[in-house]
């Protein structure tokens, strides 16, 4: 009588599929990941129950933190054109370089004036220079609604679009800063804006 | 499955010499650790949850909007935001009732807006207008928080707009600027 032998098994497990979904999810998490941009000073969004997403792009955010305003817009091309702008406004000279690091800044909270002296310093200086805000009074020529003016005018001429303005504020932030913010805006005739928000977690009736 | 046999030569029948192949497999562990490394990170540094955006329609500033119409002060509430998270509230105009102070939230400011939203859509058939006056005591929190039990109790028209200084007085009286 032949004897029965038990078969041995190999006990290394076939990585094959496990390995595929991993890369699957890496793949996925890179292309989903987007760089966060840091505010200048923080900013503690208050929550509410609106579930409508901001838009990706086409964006101008006025973040508003210690009484200060910063200033955001999205697109390269936009900021480019911007800057060469309202340096013609002011007249005040940009460099080339300048240019492309102002394309390159994500947010900025400085007067014009000193526009230059901030893009001329590196990544780590602008970390660690204390941005005083744009100034924004009541008065018809304030910096911001210059701002927010010209980059409306190159996103129309850019690409046709109509920009989308949206404030992101502070919690703490007292009404009479929002107040001046909003009044910026009416006096360009946009009645229609966004607020930046979070979920909130428990939306009962 | 796509794994040769690599357990050597010697039980083939017929005993033939075989040139001893190796393995196609390559160990995958490493790898797989890899991967799972890079997806932890990239997941804890993403940001999950997107921030919203709250849709805010301004009245219209310019004073030559002739189609203006007169609002009945008795479908229209007024809320006055106050200093220390407090809201006041009164129906018609100010003065002629007296305001009642509340919070934010469920039990306050939520629970008020249903009952009197219902109250004016029975009595006068329409539905109710609220009037949100902050003060410069309030904080964009409680603008936000307003707007938003706005959006939940479903207020079909509501405004910002300026505080009057009668209303300050009543703000002052009450403690709550």
């Amino acid at each position: 009588m032949p004897r029965v032998k038990v078969q041995r098994k190999s006990t290394s497990i076939d990585m094959t599929a496990m390995c595929d979904v991993a890369f699957l999810l890496l793949t996925f998490f890179i292309l989903t990941a987007k760089p966060r941009t840091e505010d200048p000073v923080p900013v503690d969004i208050p929550a509410s129950t609106t579930v409508q997403p901001i838009p990706d792009d086409n964006m101008l955010m006025l973040t508003v933190g210690q009484g200060k305003v910063f200033f955001s817009v999205d697109g390269n091309d936009i900021r480019k054109t911007l800057l060469v702008q309202m340096g013609d406004k002011y007249g005040i000279k940009f460099t080339p370089q300048q240019q492309e690091k102002f394309a390159g800044l994500p947010i900025f909270g400085v007067p014009i004036s000193k526009l230059g002296g901030f893009l001329d310093l590196d990544a780590e200086g602008r970390k660690a220079f204390q941005q005083e805000g744009i100034p924004h009074d009541t008065t018809d020529n304030n910096e911001l609604s210059d701002w927010i003016r010209e980059a409306r005018r190159v996103d129309v001429s850019l690409h046709g679009l109509a920009l989308r303005i949206s404030i992101k504020g502070d919690n703490k932030e007292e009404y009479p800063t929002i107040k001046k913010l909003i009044g910026v805006l009416q006096k360009q005739k946009i009645n229609k804006f966004a607020l930046i928000t979070t979920i909130k977690s428990d939306p009962k009736k | 499955m796509a794994e040769l046999d690599t357990s050597g030569g010697g039980k083939h029948k017929g005993g033939k010499v075989r040139s001893k192949k190796a393995s196609t497999r390559v160990d995958l562990t490493a790898m797989v650790d890899l991967a799972f490394l890079l997806i932890t990170f990239f997941m804890l540094t993403t940001t999950l949850s997107k921030p919203k955006a709250m849709d805010l329609t301004m009245p219209d500033k310019d004073e030559k909007t002739k189609d203006q119409l007169p609002m009945a002060a008795s479908r229209s509430m007024t809320l006055l935001l106050g200093a220390n998270n407090k809201v006041e509230w009164f129906i018609g105009e100010p003065g002629k009732t007296q305001p009642t102070t509340e919070g934010y939230g469920k039990d306050g400011l939520r629970k008020t807006l249903i009952e009197k939203g219902k109250e004016i859509q029975q009595s006068t058939g329409k539905f109710m207008f609220v009037l949100i006056k902050p003060s410069d005591k309030s904080n964009y929190k409680n603008i936000v928080d307003t707007i938003d039990e706005m959006n939940i109790t479903g207020v079909q028209s509501y405004a910002i707009v300026d505080i009057l200084p009668a209303e300050l007085e009543l703000l002052k009286r009450d403690g709550n600027y």
